[in-house]
């Protein structure tokens, strides 16, 4: 059950990962993407990584796609087909992509460290917020104060874009 | 007296059927939860259909649909029979994919939140470690069928409706989900099993007294935002954009929204009364005693969710439309900020452990 749940998950990140990347129409690019997130979101939740799943869920599929829709809104000429790139411009990203997943297969086939543990833990949100604030080894709060300040200083970032228009406007008066 | 046990009927349902039958039996097993579910979702959402047309004529002095089967009661079944034979119609040159994924979209996401509600004593389809998380997270991705909706339709109304819902939806799931937080800083889980079991001595919404009430409050204004609902109905304005973002749509497609939204009505409700209402607990546990105990607490259940679903019908009929404007400085300018500081009230609260 839980193979067969898997490769039909792996198929839907494939295929529709593929098609988000060569569909000429921008929307269903990402409506596509959209696909794919769920599909990995789901792979969390078979791992019994509820709150992993949950976040991929609130985050990318709530979140990000929201402001992808928004932003896709906002291009010039969204409802016409984008135009389709000359083969010379092909070969570049298929070598870098081949080369990619040949690289990734290398190191993850040379790599001996893993063994598959054949007892699913679950991880409550408790042991996450413990290792996130927490100074020991192992802990991750300076990433943690890392990231809050960065998303500070893109809050007041964006507040200063926003406002910029109305600041001149006073500075001119 | 054991008030929350560890049994769920479903997962013994389907435990069963894997040991009389293997795997098959363990697929069976998940489509007879899934059809349960889905037959779930059918009726309540036509009953719920019926009661919102009954309760809105009582409020203007009418009658409502009395004509078909008793007090009118088969009006809706009428109606949906009516939207099956109906002609699917639509705009010129929509995107048909864009246009139909929508609604494949927005149910999946009402059902999914549904199978993690607690409707009584082990009857719950999954109990996950994070619940009342997991139903803003699948919530959430409700928005993204609207907006495709308003998108495929390749209407400019729908357009506008489309992307006015995403908007309301996405500022106020933050206001919803800091009340909710409030909750979960004094029950310390996130899985709705344990929400409740926290509250066999006393409910929530006493226990917190007055950051619960406030935290009630806000989630009531934010979960009527989120559904779409008068006084927060913006994105179907009909006086402005006929019938937003499901301008377009026409029979079982219009149908397949109005269900899904009055199922996410259901499912806002079902929170609020899990998280302040104790759930399926009886009141002082005045049914604890006699048999039948889950049947007790479906009957519980089901009498608050039915007392939510009536407070945001009273809305609906009492209040008029909100602007844009302020419906987004309710959203960013007072529920927000009063939400942010009713949580650090709660934190001092619980740290030195004044609640009730």
């Amino acid at each position: 059950m839980e193979k067969i749940m898997f490769y039909l998950l792996a198929a839907i990140i494939v295929i529709f990962a593929y098609m988000s990347v060569t569909s000429r129409k921008l929307y269903r690019a990402t409506m596509y993407l959209l696909f794919v997130l769920l599909a990995v979101s789901g792979l969390y939740f078979m791992m019994e990584y509820n709150f992993m799943g949950a976040v991929q869920l609130s985050v990318y599929a709530g979140g990000i796609m929201v402001l992808f829709v928004y932003a896709v809104m906002l291009t010039d000429k969204i409802g016409e087909p984008l135009r389709s790139i000359p083969a010379k411009w092909k070969i570049l990203p298929v070598v870098v992509t081949v080369g990619t997943a040949l690289l990734a297969i290398y190191a993850i086939y040379s790599y001996q460290g893993i063994s598959a543990d054949n007892e699913a833990t679950v991880t409550t949100v408790e042991q996450v917020g413990e290792k996130l604030l927490s100074y020991e080894d192992g802990g991750f709060v300076l990433p943690f104060e890392v990231i809050s300040i960065l998303l500070l200083a893109a809050m007041i970032g964006a507040i200063v874009i926003a406002k910029a228009k109305k600041l001149v406007n006073q500075e001119k008066n | 007296m054991i008030l929350t046990n560890t049994t769920n009927y479903f997962a013994q349902l389907i435990d069963y059927l894997f040991e009389q039958m293997g795997l098959g039996g363990q697929i069976l097993g998940y489509v007879i939860v899934a059809a349960i579910y889905l037959t779930f979702f059918a009726v309540a959402g036509l009953l719920l259909v019926y009661v919102e047309r009954r309760v809105a004529a009582f409020f203007q002095l009418r009658l409502g649909p009395n004509r078909v089967g008793p007090w009118g009661l088969l009006q809706t079944i009428a109606d949906a029979l009516k939207l099956l034979a109906k002609e699917i119609t639509g705009t010129e040159r929509k995107d048909k994919l864009l246009y139909h994924a929508a609604y494949f979209l927005v149910i999946p996401a009402a059902l999914i939140g549904l199978s993690v509600i607690p409707f009584s004593n082990g009857v719950q389809a999954y109990d996950l470690n994070i619940g009342v998380f997991f139903i803003s997270a699948v919530s959430s991705v409700g928005v993204l069928g609207i907006l495709f909706g308003g998108w495929g339709s390749n209407n400019k109304y729908s357009l506008i409706g489309g992307m006015r819902s995403g908007l309301q939806m996405i500022s106020y799931e933050l206001s919803a989900g800091l009340a909710i937080l409030t909750i979960i800083l004094m029950a310390g889980s996130l899985q709705m099993s344990e929400i409740i079991n926290q509250q066999k001595d006393l409910w929530f919404i006493v226990k917190g007294h007055i950051p619960a009430l406030i935290a009630f409050v806000i989630f009531v204004i934010a979960g009527t935002a989120e559904s779409n609902r008068t006084p927060f109905d913006l994105p179907e304005g009909e006086a402005e954009l006929g019938a937003g973002f499901h301008s377009e749509y026409s029979g079982m497609g219009f149908a397949y929204f109005f269900l899904a939204e009055f199922i996410n009505m259901f499912i806002i409700s079902a929170v609020a009364v899990t998280l302040f209402f104790g759930g399926w607990l009886a009141p002082f546990g005045i049914t604890d005693s006699l048999p039948w105990q889950p049947l007790w607490g479906a009957v519980w259940f089901f009498v608050k969710v039915s007392g939510m679903i009536f407070l945001l019908m009273w809305f609906r009929w009492t209040f008029p439309r909100l602007r844009i404007d302020q419906l987004l400085t309710l959203e960013w300018k007072y529920l927000l900020p009063v939400g942010l500081l009713n949580i650090v009230l709660m934190a001092i609260l619980v740290y030195y452990n004044i609640i009730l």
